[in-house]
């Protein structure tokens, strides 16, 4: 297939037409260029939808109460429901099997918050130390609330990084540093950071000390919890459907509500959540996909349709080359090796510009929804090969229409 | 070199069928110089085709160098075109964007002769019609003259039985005609054989035997006395 004399032919050929090559070039470069674009955007909006959903552990599982909203033996609609340690204690007990983390959460309020002379006006939650797994937070420094704190109701204090960067910025560390809450020293024994700073403006305290010091009784705000791990995604969400619904009907039970009563107690799943946005975006890299194919297509009936113009264009060369004694094949073979040269160098190229593109300003987008658009370079190089295969195909009908060029029509005089 | 026994063809023309050449039987001996002559619709450039392996005859035989030409192959055929058959048109037909030497050159790649080699031949031929200067100019730089004599050396570089020229001096004034003429000549006394399809009287009467043909049949056939072109350059 190597053919050395073959090979100057067509440099030849293409060094004195240009324009017309540039031209085939063009159309089969930008259609790669449009399609590696396209799917990396396709890419970067998964990577972006599941950054959105990274925040949280992805199996996670949040109560809070509400208002009934109907009446239910006896009682009236409209009685603001309260969760105490004991649903905690009881959902664990009943659903061991399928918690992986568990926490509750009191917000406390009424309190004074200063770091010296500075008052502090951020959030203060008491939590228990699972909830660093279920918040999907990551510690900077120190540690998180851990058991030992918990029994002991020690006043220690988890700060997130936003308040370490907004308070702290004198002092090199803020652990071990003292903040007061309503006149009572708690000590910073960590700081920890969240994808986004909204999340980083919380002071978390152990949920017993939160409890006991700040007069809450057994009240609790919200519960949360993360699930086991299991094989697939689907699995995963009817795991957490089930949870979901086995919890909202127990907490109704304990609580005499109704059962259809849904605004009494809310239950958000993360994954069921999770699921639908997958889907959306399966269905956008599947009308991406789309797109790019119809782009290919459209590439492709371009290259056959400039093939096409040039065996038009060159229907009197190919005469002349007959007359001299070309045989069919060897007319096929040039406009052939012309138009898969020709095609996979622009291919390459534009599948060069579009990953350089990519990979130079992919990093920096910084859109919802949108992070980091990249394209796998195993697809990207298949779906030059299938452009070039296809403009083969797509070139074998003028070459061989060029074969059959009658060589007296083809030299009649114009 | 050439012999043609009762050659019949006819062209279709929608439901019409027009017979074109009815029944030639016609005899070409090595070394000659023979002119075709006919005025248009004589079948004459029909001949040179069906001559040229260009296309093909309806019915009787057709004889190259002892080599039966029949029910060839495109392929086959393009191989003895190569092989026996040098070509020259009214209209040059030389690939634009080839220079000269190229265009020489290019029977000769189909020959698969080796690039160096093509090219020294190449210059060789196109010395011999006197343009070795002008090897490296693109046709459009060439006057017509120039064109035929190129279009002549690509012919003959191949080395063919027979050179066939179809109204070699159409596109060309009489000055130049004569030396295009002259150069056909010469060739000619080289021993090659030609057959030169014509409609002007003095460019046949350089010949040196002249067939008639008249609506599909040869209505005349005599060898003449011929006229050197040489003087009138």
């Amino acid at each position: 297939m190597f053919d050395i004399e073959r090979w100057q032919e067509i440099f030849d050929t293409i060094r004195k037409n240009k324009l017309r090559t540039f031209l085939t070039g063009l159309s089969v470069a930008s259609g790669i260029f449009i399609l590696v674009i396209l799917l990396g955007f396709g890419q970067g909006m998964q990577n972006g939808i599941e950054h959105e959903f990274k925040q949280d552990a992805s199996t996670s599982v949040w109560v809070w109460p509400g208002i009934t909203s109907k009446e239910y033996k006896g009682l009236n609609p409209g009685r603001r429901i309260q969760l105490v340690n004991e649903n905690i204690d009881k959902a664990s007990a009943m659903f061991n099997e399928t918690i992986e983390y568990e926490s509750g959460r009191v917000f406390v309020g009424g309190i004074s918050v200063n770091y010296g002379k500075e008052a502090l006006v951020y959030g203060v939650q008491g939590v228990s130390s699972d909830f660093q797994f279920i918040d999907n937070a990551s510690m900077v420094e120190g540690r998180f609330i851990n058991y030992q704190d918990e029994v002991s109701t020690g006043k220690v204090a988890i700060i997130g990084n936003k308040i370490k960067k907004d308070v702290f910025n004198e002092v090199e560390s803020p652990i071990g540093e003292f903040i007061d809450f309503s006149g009572i020293p708690f000590k910073v024994i960590g700081v920890f950071s969240e994808m986004e700073d909204r999340e980083e403006e919380v002071i978390y305290i152990p949920i017993t000390t939160a409890q006991r010091v700040f007069n809450g009784g057994d009240r609790i705000n919200t519960m949360s919890y993360t699930l086991p791990p299991v094989e697939n995604f689907d699995e995963a969400v009817a795991q957490s459907i089930t949870f979901k619904n086995n919890l909202r009907e127990y907490l109704q039970q304990a609580h005499t509500i109704a059962p259809d009563d849904t605004g009494a107690i809310g239950v958000w799943s993360a994954l069921e959540e999770a699921k639908r946005y997958y889907g959306l975006t399966n269905n956008i890299k599947l009308f991406f996909w789309f797109v790019g194919i119809c782009t290919i297509i459209a590439g492709v009936v371009g290259v056959s349709n400039i093939m096409l113009i040039v065996v038009k264009e060159r229907t009197r060369e190919i005469g002349i080359r007959k007359a001299l004694g070309a045989k069919p094949w060897s007319i096929i073979a040039m406009i052939l090796h012309e138009s898969i040269f020709v095609t996979a160098i622009s291919g390459f190229t534009g599948l060069i510009f579009s990953m350089a593109l990519l990979e130079l300003v992919g990093p920096n987008v910084e859109i919802d929804y949108v992070k980091n658009p990249s394209v796998n370079f195993n697809v990207a190089f298949s779906t030059v090969l299938v452009l070039i295969l296809a403009g083969t195909l797509a070139g074998f009908v003028p070459a061989w229409r060029a074969a059959k060029v009658q060589v007296i029509e083809s030299l009649r005089d114009e | 070199m050439i012999e043609i026994k009762d050659l019949h063809k006819s062209y279709k023309m929608g439901s019409n069928s027009l017979h074109v050449l009815k029944g030639i039987n016609f005899k070409v001996d090595d070394g000659e110089l023979v002119a075709i002559m006919g005025s248009s619709g004589s079948g004459k450039s029909t001949l040179l085709n069906i001559l040229g392996m260009l296309d093909g005859a309806d019915s009787g035989e057709y004889t190259l160098d002892g080599v039966p030409i029949k029910n060839l192959s495109e392929t086959k055929a393009a191989q003895y075109r190569n092989k026996f058959l040098g070509f020259v048109f009214q209209s040059f037909n030389l690939i634009n964007y080839k220079s000269a030497l190229e265009n020489v050159a290019l029977p000769l790649y189909y020959q698969k002769v080796p690039r160096k080699e093509r090219q020294e031949k190449a210059m060789q031929y196109l010395d011999r019609v006197g343009l070795k200067p002008w090897a490296n100019h693109l046709p459009s730089e060439l006057s017509g003259g120039q064109k035929q004599r190129v279009a002549i050396a690509r012919a003959m570089a191949a080395e063919p039985k027979v050179l066939l020229a179809d109204e070699p001096t159409g596109a060309l004034d009489s000055k130049t005609s004569y030396e295009v003429m002259d150069l056909i000549q010469k060739i000619n006394d080289d021993g090659n054989t030609i057959l030169v399809v014509t409609h002007e009287e003095d460019i046949a009467h350089m010949c040196k035997r002249i067939v008639h043909l008249k609506d599909g049949v040869i209505v005349e056939d005599k060898k003449i006395e011929q006229v050197r072109a040489e003087q009138y350059v």
